[in-house]
Order: C-alpha cells, then structure tokens, then sequence
C-alpha cells in the first residue's frame, strides 16, 4: 500500500524553481487501479517517479508498505526498485541491441538468478504478453506495439507489487493501443499487482476505478464506476 | 548478460568502436615505431663504436699529443736515396714509422693493467709503411734545378731527374699471445687462420681482405716488408665499414721494423664494470701521466652525420610526438565514449530504474571501452610490428662520421688510420649503417600496457559519466 503525505517536489533551473509536486497527499490500496490525468507540465511523471523511487520529493513521505521511499539510502532504494516495482515507458526503453528475451531477462539480473531460471521466467513472461515466438527478435524488428509488450513482459517478469506506466499508450496508434492495453488489465487481473497508470487519453481514463487529476502540482482524487 | 551486452554493443556500434580503436591504435602503433626505431639507432651506434675498437674494450690509453717544440715543425717522413754515382738503377726501399710518431713504453702496458678496476689491457703498435719504388736517371740528377728526389704523401710523384711510386699502408702489431682485445676483433677471419700464441717473432702476417684484393696477395704467399719476408697466413675482413689495419703482424715484429722496441702506441683496456669506466680513465690519467684516454662514450660524442641527425631526432621529437598522438588518443577515445553515454542516458537511465545497481551499470559502460581499448591496442600492435617489420625490410642506410674533432678523432683509432702524417689531426671516418627497428618484449609489453591503459581512460570517462547518471534520465524525452 501506498501512503504519500505532503509530498513536494521542486525542481531547481539556475534562480528559477518550479513547483511541480504540492504538498500532494495519496492513497493507493494493494492491487488498486489507478489513473492520473492532467495537463501537460502538471507533475504527472514527477508524481510517478516519486512512487517508483526513482527520485526523491523535496518534502514530505512516499510510505510503501510501511518503508518510506524518501527516506532510503540509495542501494536500498535500488533494492526497491529491482524487487517491487515495474516501469513500462511511453517511449518503451528497450535496449536496441538486445533481443526480446534478453531485453527482459536484464529485470532480472539485480536478482541474482540463475542463467538458467532467467530464461524461462523470461520466455514465460514474453508468453504471456502473445510474444513467445518472438523472443529473438531485437526491438527493431517487431512493431510499437510488440515492443510496449516486450516492456510490459520486462516490468512484469519479476512479479512486482506494484507496476507504474507513464503513458505507455502515447507512442501507439488505436489498434497497438488496444492491444497493449488488453494485455495490461488482463496480466492486472491474473496478478493482482498495484497499477498506477499516467494518460492522456480519457477513454482508457474511463475504465479505471480511480481517477487522479494533478495540476499546479495539486491533486484531486475521484472515484467512479467502471 | 554481462558478455551478451558487451558483445552485442560493440556488434552494433562497429563504426564508433573502430574509431576510438584507430585512434588509440595509430599512438599505440607510433610508440612501437619509435621505440623500435631508437633502439635500432643506439644498435647502428654501438655497431659503430664496436667497429672502431672492437668486441670488449672500453678504453684506450694512447701518449697524450704533445705540442711541437720551438723551431720544429710538424715532423714528416724523410727519403734518404742512394744518389750517388751509380748507374741509372731500379730502386726500392720500405719506410717504416710509427704511427703519428707517438709510442708509450711498453711497460705502460702492466700499468694501465695494474689500476682499479682494469680487468684486462694489451698493447699494440700501429705502424707506417711507405714503400717507395723509384728510378733513378743519372743524367737528371745532374740538373738538380729541374727536380731531384722529393718526398710526398703519396701516389705517383715524378720529378725530372726521378720517378717513383710512393705506396703506403698501415699495420698493426698484434699482441699475438692477447687477442681477445684490440682492432684484430673487428674483424673476422674469412680465409686462412689468426696468429698462435705461439708466433710472438715469427714472420707471419694476416692481411685485410679490401687491402690484399688490391695487392693480389691470398693465404700463402709473401709480403716483404723492408726486405723481411712475412707468409701471410690468413685474410681478414672488417665487420663493418673499413678495417682497423691494412696488415697485421705480430706485436715483436712490428717493434722491430719500425726501430721502435719496447714500444706501443695504443693500450686496449677492459674493465671490469661497464659503470666504473669514467672512474677507471681518471685513475689512469692521474697516475699515468702523459697519456690520453679515450672512452667508448668520448667516441660516441664525436659520431655525427645522418645517424646521430636521425637518433636525435628518433629520441627527441619522435618521442615528443608519439606521446602527444598517444595523449590525445587517450583524450578522444575518452570524449568519445563519454558522449557516447551522453547519447544513451536513456538506456542506461531504464537500467538503474530497473534496479541495475550504479556500479553494474559503470562496469558495462567501461567494460564495453576496455575491449575498444584492448582491440585499438591490437591493432596498433599489427600496425606498429608492420612498420618496424618494414623499417627494417628497407633498411635504410645512415651514414656515421666519426671523430671530426682532431685529437679525439686520432685517438678514436689509436692513431692508427689517423694522425698519419701529421701529428694528431685527422680527416672524419665514414661509416655506412643500415637502420633496423628491432621490437623487443618490453615494447610489445609497453604497447599492450598502453592499450589497457587507453581503454581504462576512455573506460573512465565514460563510467564516471555513466555513474552519474540518475535512474529518473529513464523518463528523459531527448534520445
Ligand atoms: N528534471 C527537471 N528539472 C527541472 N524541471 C523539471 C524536471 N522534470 C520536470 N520538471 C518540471 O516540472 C513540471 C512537471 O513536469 P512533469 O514532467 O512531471 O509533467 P507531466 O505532467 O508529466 O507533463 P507531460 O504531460 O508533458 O509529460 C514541469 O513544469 C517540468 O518542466
Ligand atoms: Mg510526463
């Protein structure tokens, strides 16, 4: 579970600062869903880089089953990041040079597996996105869409409790989007992670259970019927 | 995944890698060049040197040059010919001298051979001869205004009442029963055989092979010298450049011919630390009095010409230049892999946010600027050995002058070729050495260092960029 208290983030430019997280307060439960819209420039990824660890707010606390976030010693907050959260990226972040299937196994190497173990949690992952008969194909080779799974498969190979996209959507055209999207409420479904997605699109904005609306660096939290 | 990454990069960024490898290869490959280059220089000297004193000395010991005494001037051979009243007559008579009409007591030998630090020393005596063969007209001679008898230096001189040839040689006196040390070991026996220990007196002779070409003289047959007949038991051929001597005789011989018993003009001298050289010759110049001492490295200062042109400039610019080619590969290999990171901040941002450990991602980065490194090093060693390789297929020739400086010069040979007519001037030696780039083990070792060092430089960069990096570049729109 989440618990953010009087989270705020500002953002130093020379004698400029932007303010681009507000004292935010937030509540996401386990296995939550939950949407963040706003305009653009209004600290929707700044929001998301705070839950995921990968930076820290200038005030206030980011409680993750019970650890504060912002309070961690960089390895550990590595360790964090390595064991509990997964990123899924609007510009997907795959290595160009890897395969589908390495490109996933690299979530698992901060863990320490087997080489062995790696590849088949890694294929069984790329299975489940639709794309075990394309694990040798480097990102290059496969569409937009392919390539969001692969990332998807990548955040999800580790069994996170908690997976973050920011816009992961906002490169795709309808189909691809459809298709990423079905696999992500699907693999929500089966798993039951904790799934805090940022978009623009107010159609997939919908679906979601729980809406969050940030702008100014203030957010607004409403609740609505799938 | 370490080795997955590693190779599929450098798979992928080819161009790039090659460009930082040529850079560091072209320092690296320089570095080999001059070095080999160098050591090939101080070879061709030391080729030089050994040519001039032979395997093993360090020194000689020659009679210091004095001034000429009021009134005399520098001394020259004097003809004394039978112009009497005989008939017209064929007339032959052999000159002999010492060389430079300077000479030590021979004792001075187991002086120099009783210093500090003298291992070994042996004596020698250069000799002179002018063999002159003349004609003698009687008619002439009666008009002496028209010419008469005349000395020269050498080569036909024909006065009106006279004709003759002067022919003038050298020879050295060997230490027959010491010939480990002294200008015999310049050069090899290539026909016949060397003195024995045993021909102290005996009327032998070995003759310099260019000299005895023109003279038609071979193993067995005879030269005559001042109406001594030595059988010329073997012919010798200087290892490089021209032989020491003309003709070698035994020492007692050589004494006898010149009226100079007991004497010798030039000490050989061993010692038995190559370090206590400098030391050695103050002993003997302190306790030998009257005596000139010429070290190996006294002759090195005086080689001039296109190899000590060419060694400066191998030891002093191509140095300067191979660092500063090598410094500024290092540079651009280390800027290059540092924009390459800048250039995918992205990649490595995504890593850390998947929990990729700083270091795991710093190692990856330098990892990746070692191999270039190490495959600039390996080419730089194929491209450094290829030079050396063909530096040497060239061998292009240098040529050294030796002892342009006077007195040095005379002592270079222990007035043996020079000095001859005056007393210590002499005209530069000329040597023609061929440049070779020998690569030894050290360079190779040096390369390879300096391969691993370049990748470890550029690996630093670029992993001191990398560490820097913040696992929130992850979300960075610029690519
Ligand atoms: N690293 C940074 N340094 C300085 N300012 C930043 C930095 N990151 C974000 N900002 C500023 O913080 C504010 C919020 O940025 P953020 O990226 O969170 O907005 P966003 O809602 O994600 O916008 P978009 O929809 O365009 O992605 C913006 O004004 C932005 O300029
Ligand atoms: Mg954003």
């Amino acid at each position: 579970m989440y618990q953010l208290t009087g989270v705020t983030k500002r953002y130093r430019r020379g004698k400029d600062a932007v303010t681009a997280l507000d004292s935010v307060d937030l509540t996401i439960e386990d296995g939550g869903r939950l949407v963040i819209q706003g305009p653009t420039g209004g600290g929707k990824s700044t929001l998301l880089q705070m839950l995921g660890g990968l930076d820290r707010p200038t005030e206030g606390s980011v409680v993750l089953d019970g650890t504060d976030l912002a309070a961690l010693p960089e390895a550990r907050l590595t360790r964090v990041r390595a064991e509990k959260i997964g990123f899924v990226f609007q510009g997907f972040n795959l290595i160009p040079t890897l395969t589908a299937q390495e490109n996933v196994e690299t979530a698992l190497v901060p863990l320490r597996l087997g080489a062995r173990e790696r590849r088949e949690r890694a294929g069984e992952a790329l299975a489940s996105v639709g794309l075990g008969d394309r694990s040798g194909h480097v990102p290059g080779e496969l569409s937009g869409g392919q390539q969001q799974r692969v990332a998807v498969a990548r955040a999800l190979v580790k069994r996170p409790a908690v997976l973050l996209a920011d816009e992961p959507t906002g490169n795709l055209d309808e189909s691809m989007r459809d298709e990423v999207m079905e696999v992500l409420e699907a693999l929500w479904q089966e798993h039951a992670f904790t799934f805090v997605m940022v978009t623009h699109d107010s159609a997939l904005a919908r679906r979601a259970p729980r809406v969050a609306t940030i702008g100014d660096g203030r957010v607004t939290v409403r609740e609505q019927v799938a | 995944m370490f080795f997955t990454y590693l190779r599929r990069e450098l798979r992928r960024r080819r161009k790039a890698a090659l460009v930082v490898a040529s850079g560091l290869a072209l320092g690296i490959a320089l570095v080999i060049v001059v070095t080999s280059v160098s050591s090939g220089m101080s070879r061709a000297q030391g080729k030089v040197l050994e040519s001039l004193y032979g395997l093993g000395t360090d020194m000689t010991v020659t009679k210091a040059v004095e001034p000429p005494e009021e009134g005399q001037t520098t001394r020259r051979p004097r003809f004394e010919f039978d112009a009497g009243e005989g008939e017209e007559a064929q007339q032959s008579r052999d000159l002999v001298m010492v060389q430079g009409f300077q000479s030590l007591d021979a004792s001075t030998v187991d002086d120099v051979a009783g210093q500090d630090g003298v291992a070994d020393a042996v004596g020698g005596l250069g000799i002179r001869v002018m063999k002159v063969d003349g004609e003698f007209r009687r008619g002439q001679v009666e008009n002496p205004g028209q010419g008469g008898p005349g000395g020269g230096g050498g080569g036909a001189v024909r006065g009106g009442g006279a004709a003759f040839d002067v022919d003038s040689y050298t020879a050295y006196g060997t230490d027959v029963a010491r010939q480990d040390l002294g200008p015999l070991t310049t050069s090899k026996i290539t026909s016949g055989r060397t003195f024995t220990e045993g021909e102290t007196d005996a009327a032998v002779a070995v003759l310099d092979s260019a000299w005895a070409a023109g003279k038609d003289l071979a193993v067995g047959g005879t030269l005559t010298v001042s109406g001594t007949e030595f059988e010329v038991i073997g012919i010798a051929t200087a290892d490089s450049g021209d032989a020491a001597a003309d003709v070698y005789l035994p020492l007692a011989r050589a004494q006898a011919l010149a009226g100079a018993e007991a004497k010798v003009t030039t000490v050989y001298v061993k010692a038995t630390d190559s370090q206590r050289i400098e030391g050695v010759k103050e002993a003997v110049l302190k306790n030998i009095p009257g005596t000139t001492v010429t070290t190996s490295a006294d002759l090195a200062a005086t080689v001039s010409g296109s190899l000590s042109t060419a060694s400066d400039l191998a030891s002093g610019v191509g140095t300067w230049l191979s660092y500063l080619v090598l410094g500024a590969a290092f540079l651009v290999a280390g800027l290059l892999t540092s924009s390459a990171v800048s250039r995918r901040v992205r990649e490595f941002g995504t890593l850390k946010a998947l929990g990729w450990r700083s270091g795991r991602v710093t190692r990856q980065v330098a990892g990746e600027a070692l191999v270039n490194g190490l495959v600039g090093g390996a080419l730089g060693i194929a491209l450094g050995l290829a030079g050396a390789w063909l530096i040497t297929a060239l061998s292009p020739t240098l040529t050294a002058e030796l002892g342009g400086g006077g007195a040095a010069g005379g002592a270079a040979r222990g007035g043996m070729r020079f000095g001859g007519q005056g007393g210590g001037g002499g005209s530069p030696q000329t040597l023609d050495i061929a440049l070779t780039a020998p690569v030894s083990l050290a360079t190779i070792g040096l390369a390879v260092a300096l391969a691993v060092a370049g990748g470890l430089v550029a690996g630093g960069f670029g992993g001191w960029r990398a560490s820097r990096l913040r696992p929130a570049d992850a979300l960075r729109r610029v690519e």
